[in-house]
């Protein structure tokens, strides 16, 4: 579809810039201490750009811009998982201490900007295109990563960010570059027709670039060993802005390794919802399982030794991305399936723990163990949120937790011997999680003094943490009518040459 | 019988929790009321059960199924056997007794009693469900609440205890897991334990998994997660610690019922689904009884304190058990067709589960009233109660003797049945265990020589007797055990003709051979 046609399938986007613009103009117009009002403009529009993009599945599956990016089911899956993430943040960052002094207005355009990012990246279908919207996505995040500007703390995590991230997308940008000096083709349906008809000589050289290109990819989701940026860009950067990067570039970033791994080296069998055949000798599978086992066990026996609890989330996001990693090289439909599943799950249980850091910064200002003394007893309510979304991060039932890693671990069994040593892995990675996990809710219910006096949190971050934790426990009850959203958004745009 | 009753035993439990939600949190007498009502209500239940339930068949009955997540083929499904109603009965039971052995709790009231009761729909919804998944959650749904009762209310080094139960049960229940996802992808994608007791068996042989065969791979998955709950040697190292910290109410639980569990667990899905793996495991399965018999036996007797030996009497009771269930392939080919050893054997396990159940929370409850006066369970810091607190003594002492397997008391009818079962197959076994009976006896009788006899402790000549809401708590628990050891019969009917369809099912579809 030329560009001038693809204007009408692209609104949800164009009204997200919109939005972004209309943001960005209101902001000049208050005064600093009314600068909030910017998030609700921009919460306000998401809502309407969710709603366009769930009228957008009745259109047709379609490439857009002269085939650089694609609408399908798939791409609108993450996409409102994406605006999800966003406005949650968005809404707890206007309750959040640590933005107190500063002007909020550019914050929230710069969120909007990521979720375009994001917007793109789950679409695009060509090599440039996916670097662009990475680059968008990593730049914009950098920003907000250093949103603290009197913080030493959070300048140093956005310093941190650019020189890895520079690293990284340079890297690879230049395994890209192979791809196409292989294949003479960005388009990526080109790049998978050429790809199996190549001399068997070359697959050094892909081999090569497919760990070039991973660089990039590893990055985002922080998969070991791209991680370093994360701990300490996690720690430094505003609490609102750590649970968005743990949640929603992640999720896009699945959906773009999916995309890539999935089209460019295998047949897109799992993109039809069948299995897929890998096109070539190339070994991303296995590299790919031993990035997983890598990211998780690292992971979870780094986060064991944290002090502090945001610290501490962080590994566990590393952990995390670990599992979904796990159902990557079965490239099945149900693998992905699971990952999507469990992108779900994740969501509701990562942000929600990161919220509960949140109401808990706000009252004792702290991020250590120390100040989740009592915590139970003190604040029932949060003690017992908090509880909720730490057993389901380590995947006990009756949580969403577990039906995430449910959803993995049967997709790994269903794909043959050949992955069960990962379910063992995973499963006692699992395991190994508790014990950290655990000690949060030790802290706040075994230790320091009970108080007879009962606090809560105000009402809007009381009501975003039942937002979150319901979902946490009874997705993990009934999640029928997930799975068949899931279901319905594995279609792909599938083109044939 | 068309009221769901089995749905109502599962979650009036968390219609408890949710009553006490609303109660004021200091308002103890009221939550402790109503805890009791709500374990009451499901006790008469399960008794209301027994009456309906027909013991001539060998087969489920009750059943409940509904659709759950029709994509994975996950259902909601019920229902109660010969192997699991005596279960049942007995949770009912001992939840009940355990809300009032738990009435001088007062720190925490409303988080203790929502915990227990949440434990409580845990345990009964293991032993009700028959779909697998549903079955996993309720399994799993048992570890949050225990980790909380053992860690906010247990004893001095509780936090460890608490942590240490949870990661070894975890663990298991992860290889379960696998084995679980193992067995719906190679049967036929069900979740259904009954379906998959009839295709499993066929669908499984000949199937490698990592070039072993699948039916190995997936009995060791499963049979170490059961394990660990049994427990068997040597994942047993949580139990005397978890035990020993944990408040009494909840060690009467954990040795009355939890360990229950694991047994369980293994007629159900390791003999039921793997009947080729019963004739491959049989014989490790009795030296495993053997060694928890010996070992648990001689821990037993190495304990200075009053809790842990009681503990690791469990180790050595559930031992028997194994050697009894070991007994089943008595039935089969190679040895003979000896049905009635086989249903000595397996009768006597499931028997020695139940009086198990009965003898360890008399136990516990009687360490907990001697706990609760003197402040400390030391052996050896106590002496001549028996003049001080003569019906004490004399409950204990029948406490004392009913663990030791005298004959009378039931503990000595299942003991017995599982030796009888076993000795024509694993005879050197049975002979060897013998040292474990020596053992239990020697540790039971040298513990209440010297904490009722010799001179009494000056420190406790003020030391009131057993008082009225205690003895309440363990007289039923001595009636059914003087009762089943005079006449043990109505029990043995309850569960023979499931026994007989355990013992066909694993004779009829297995043999070592087809491994």
């Amino acid at each position: 579809m030329n560009n001038l046609q693809s204007i009408s399938y692209f609104y949800p986007e164009l009204i997200l810039t919109l939005v972004i613009l209309g943001a960005i103009i209101y902001d000049l117009f208050i005064d600093k201490s009314f600068s909030g009002r910017v998030g609700w403009v921009v919460i306000i529009g998401l809502v309407f750009v969710s709603l366009v993009v769930h009228f957008q599945k009745d259109l047709r599956v379609t490439t857009l811009f002269s085939d650089a990016i694609v609408l399908d089911p798939f791409a609108s899956f993450f996409k409102q998982i994406v605006i999800l993430a966003t406005i949650l943040v968005s809404i707890v960052s206007l309750f959040s201490g640590e933005l107190d002094e500063y002007r909020k207005g550019e914050y929230f355009a710069l969120l909007g900007i990521v979720t375009f990012g994001l917007f793109l990246m789950v679409s695009s279908i060509d090599l440039i295109m996916i670097y662009i919207s990475i680059e968008i996505v990593s730049i914009i995040s950098f920003v907000l990563a250093g949103y603290l500007k009197k913080k030493a703390r959070s300048n140093e995590a956005a310093l941190k960010y650019v020189v890895y991230g520079g690293f990284s997308s340079g890297i690879m940008l230049f395994g890209l570059s192979y791809i196409f000096g292989l294949t003479g083709s960005t388009n990526i349906f080109e790049i998978q027709q050429i790809v199996s008809q190549l001399d068997p000589a070359s697959s050094t050289a892909l081999t090569l670039a497919i760990l070039m290109v991973l660089a990039g990819f590893g990055y985002k989701i922080s998969a070991v060993p791209f991680h370093f940026w994360t701990p300490d860009v996690y720690e430094g950067a505003p609490l609102s802005i750590t649970a968005y990067l743990s949640v929603a570039p992640k999720a896009a970033a699945f959906a773009l390794m999916i995309r890539f791994f999935n089209q460019t080296f295998a047949d897109g069998g799992a993109m039809k919802g069948l299995d897929s055949v890998s096109l070539t000798q190339l070994p991303w599978p296995e590299i790919l399982s031993i990035l997983s086992v890598a990211t998780m066990t690292l992971g979870n026996v780094v986060a064991l030794q944290q002090k502090s609890i945001k610290r501490m989330l962080a590994y566990s996001s590393i952990a995390h991305a670990g599992y979904m990693l796990l159902a990557m090289p079965v490239m099945s439909g149900d693998s992905i399936y699971a990952i999507m599943m469990y992108l779900v799950m994740y969501l509701f249980m990562n942000l929600g723990a990161f919220f509960v850091v949140i109401t808990v910064k706000n009252k004792t200002g702290g991020e250590s163990f120390d100040d989740y003394k009592g915590l139970g007893w003190e604040m029932p309510f949060v003690g017992a949120a908090m509880t909720l979304f730490m057993v389901s991060l380590t995947g006990l039932p009756p949580t969403a937790g577990f039906i995430g890693k449910f959803y993995i671990f049967a997709s790994l069994i269903k794909g043959g011997s050949t992955y069960y040593w990962l379910v063992v892995i995973g499963g006692i990675n699992s395991v190994v999680s508790l014990y950290y996990y655990l000690k949060v809710v030790k802290v706040m219910y075994f230790e320091g003094e009970r108080t007879d006096k009962i606090l809560f949190p105000s009402n809007v971050l009381t009501g975003t943490l039942i937002f979150t934790a319901v979902p946490s426990l009874f997705l993990g009850i009934y999640w029928n009518p997930i799975a068949s959203w899931i279901q319905n958004s594995l279609v792909f745009f599938i083109q044939n040459l | 019988m068309d009221y769901n009753i089995l749905s109502w035993l599962i979650w009036l439990p968390v219609i408890g929790v949710a009553a006490i939600a609303f109660i004021p949190r200091d308002k103890f007498d009221l939550i402790k009321t109503v805890s009791a009502v709500v374990t009451g209500l499901q006790f008469l239940l399960t008794l209301v059960l027994w009456n309906n339930f027909d013991s001539s068949i060998g087969s489920i009955q009750f059943e409940e199924k509904y659709e759950w997540i029709p994509s994975f083929n996950i259902e909601y499904y019920l229902g109660v056997d010969g192997l699991s109603i005596p279960m049942v009965i007995l949770t009912g039971l001992l939840f009940f007794i355990g809300v009032f052995v738990s009435w001088n709790i007062n720190k925490a009231v409303k988080g203790y009693f929502a915990l227990f009761l949440l434990l409580n729909t845990g345990v009964m919804g293991v032993f009700l469900s028959l779909d697998f998944f549903l079955f996993y959650i309720f399994w799993e749904v048992m570890l949050l609440p225990m980790y909380f009762l053992i860690g906010m209310w247990g004893g001095p080094q509780r936090e460890y205890a608490a942590i240490k139960f949870f990661l070894y049960t975890l663990f298991g229940s992860v290889l379960m897991l696998i084995g679980i996802l193992g067995l719906y992808f190679s049967c036929g994608k069900t979740f259904n334990i009954i379906e998959l007791t009839q295709v499993a068996p066929e669908a499984l042989s000949g199937l490698l998994w990592w070039g072993m065969s699948a039916i190995k791979v997936i009995w060791v998955l499963i049979f170490i997660g059961f394990a660990i709950k049994v427990p068997v040697f040597p994942f047993h190292t949580w139990l005397p610690l978890a035990h020993v910290e944990a408040p009494t109410a909840i060690s009467v639980l954990l040795a009355g019922i939890l360990l229950k569990l694991g047994v369980y667990g293994i007629l159900r899905v390791n003999y039921g689904l793997m009947p080729d793996g019963v004739y491959w495991f049989s014989y490790a399965l009795a030296l495993l009884g053997l060694i928890n018999v010996v070992w648990g036996g001689l821990c037993a007797l190495a304990q200075k304190d009053l809790k842990k030996l009681v503990a690791y009497s469990s180790v050595n009771h559930m031992g028997y058990s194994l050697i009894g269930m070991a007994a089943v392939v008595a039935a089969g080919e190679s040895h003979g067709l000896n049905m009635k050893a086989a249903q000595a054997g397996l009768g006597g396990a499931v028997f020695q589960m139940f009086n198990h159940g009965t003898i360890s929370a008399m136990l516990f409850i009687l360490v907990g009233v001697i706990y609760e006066r003197a402040h400390h369970r030391d052996i050896e810091g106590f002496g001549g109660l028996a003049s001080q607190m003569p019906v004490y003594t004399g409950i204990t002492a029948i406490a004392f003797f009913a663990g030791l397997g005298l004959p009378g008391l039931s503990g000595f009818i299942s003991e017995a049945m599982c030796f009888i079962g076993a000795f024509p197959v694993y005879r050197w076994i049975v002979i060897a265990s013998t040292i474990g009976i020596l053992l239990n006896a020697a540790y039971f009788l040298w513990a209440f020589q010297r904490v009722f006899f010799g001179k009494l402790n000056k420190k406790y000549t003020d030391l009131p007797e057993i008082n009225r809401l205690e003895l309440f708590t363990v007289i039923p628990l001595l009636i059914i055990t003087l009762f089943f050891g005079i006449y043990p019969a109505p029990y043995i009917d309850l569960i023979a003709s499931t026994m007989d369809t355990i013992i066909n099912h694993v004779v009829s579809l297995g043999s070592y051979a087809s491994m």
